[in-house]
């Protein structure tokens, strides 16, 4: 446990140190884990500020398409499972909105750089859920790929985000499966259910894919994100995980994926797929993505009208901790 | 266990209407009979609305039978650059450990 004078301030001329670097490399490739007091990099604490509080962003801004259906839901079984689901993504907001703090960051900092556009979030989010059958989709698909990208996580060299990302792996899967329930019920149903489901399929596999991010080739942070083990594997080799571990399953739903190039390479045992446009990943982060002002105005308006419950709740706070003095006199 | 308790940074406006909710570490007893244990912490008001916070993030799934809110603030934590001066000394002394001592098979277990 940490106490404030024990925080590292931001610019700690120290910080440049090859020796205390070099140190620290030592750690991280003897597989220590780093605690928030530990001396680090400011590069390091800087990558995983900016790692863990987009991870956080995308949990909330992800609330927003699944929040959308749930007085929609077609059974109150659906309904209850969708309502867990979108409570447990805002309470993995949280979680990692404590692991960045942290690093000596509040969570009010990082909160305004999401509502002033500064922070980006997952680009998946800016994608709208048109049927029942995207809450399917996202579960399988969406969840299938955060998974992926997660548990190696879970194994990430600074010990706050590791533990995070274990307790919010093990409430991730059941999301995947709801999913992938909603999937298979819709695909074994009339063939209108089947059509959403496939039409589900179509719109979500690609920006799915593009979830692992840029290609190897492009990836600015990837190296300097193995070397301090915050990543345990790239974006290309996560992303080929997804596929193969997908593929089979759209198979048994009786689903088509929208690739004309899909196909199974026999001496490697993996799935083989399309180019992505990368050219629509980037327009979408960079705002132009389908819904990425009405997402913004979402969290903006919410932030908003709840700020008079967060000054009443401080407001009563005080007024009790001032009675309570009085009392005391 | 999941992320640590930290106090905000010392420049950081603390619980006004305009700055920071105050930070509370939360704990949690899984079952009785097992001590409270530290699971990552919550901003909240007062007590009350802390209490409260900590059960809807952290309880999802019957973690526990009790909770405990304290504020950040009033942990006290040694420092890590002291870690060897404060734990180092005890790693030598192997006499407090009962496999320091012999005693004779035919005495049993003792």
């Amino acid at each position: 446990m940490y106490t404030q004078a024990l925080n590292t301030p931001f610019g700690d001329p120290e910080d440049d140190d090859a020796e205390r670097t070099a140190r620290f490399q030592a750690r991280i490739d003897a597989d220590e884990r780093i605690e928030p007091n530990d001396w680090m990099p400011e590069s390091y604490r800087r990558t995983l500020i900016r790692q863990i509080s987009q991870h956080a962003h995308s949990e909330i801004v992800g609330m927003l398409p699944e929040g959308n259906w749930i007085t929609r839901a077609p059974s109150l079984r659906r309904k209850a499972a969708l309502l867990a689901k979108v409570q447990d993504e805002g309470g993995h907001g949280l979680y990692l909105y404590a692991a960045a703090e942290t690093l000596g960051v509040t969570r009010e900092e990082l909160v305004g750089q999401l509502l002033t556009g500064k922070a980006k979030y997952s680009s998946i989010f800016n994608y709208p859920t048109l049927s029942w059958a995207d809450i399917g989709a996202i579960g399988w698909l969406v969840d299938g790929a955060a998974i992926m990208n997660q548990i190696p996580l879970c194994r990430c060299s600074y010990g706050p985000y590791a533990r995070a990302m274990i307790r919010i792996c093990k409430e991730e899967s059941f999301h995947q499966r709801q999913g992938y329930e909603i999937m298979l019920t819709l695909a074994q149903g009339t063939a209108a259910q089947k059509a959403m489901a496939q039409d589900a399929l179509d719109r979500w596999w690609w920006p799915s894919l593009m979830m692992f991010g840029p290609p190897d080739s492009q990836s600015q942070h990837s190296d300097v994100s193995l070397r301090w083990r915050i990543k345990r594997f790239t974006n290309d080799a996560l992303r080929q995980k997804f596929v193969d571990a997908t593929v089979p399953q759209a198979l048994h739903l009786g689903l088509a994926i929208p690739d004309p190039d899909l196909r199974r390479n026999e001496a490697t045992g993996h799935w083989a797929f399309g180019a992505i446009d990368w050219a629509e990943f980037r327009r979408v982060l960079a705002g132009d993505g389908p819904c990425n002002r009405e997402r913004l105005a979402t969290r903006q308006r919410a932030d908003a009208d709840g700020a008079w419950v967060r000054d009443a709740a401080l407001a009563w706070a005080a007024k009790q901790r001032a009675r309570d003095r009085q009392a005391a006199a | 266990m999941m992320a640590e308790p930290v106090v905000p940074r010392p420049d950081a406006p603390k619980g006004s209407a305009s700055g920071n909710t105050p930070l509370w570490e939360v704990f949690i007893r899984a079952r009785d009979g097992l001590a409270h244990r530290h699971v990552g912490s919550v901003h909240a008001a007062d007590a009350a609305l802390a209490l409260q916070a900590a059960r809807d993030v952290y309880t999802r799934r019957g973690e526990g039978l009790s909770l405990w809110v304290v504020p950040s603030g009033a942990i006290v934590a040694s420092d890590p650059a002291d870690k060897a001066m404060l734990f180092e000394p005890t790693g030598s002394k192997i006499y407090r450990h009962p496999t320091f001592y012999e005693v004779p098979d035919e005495v049993g277990n003792m």
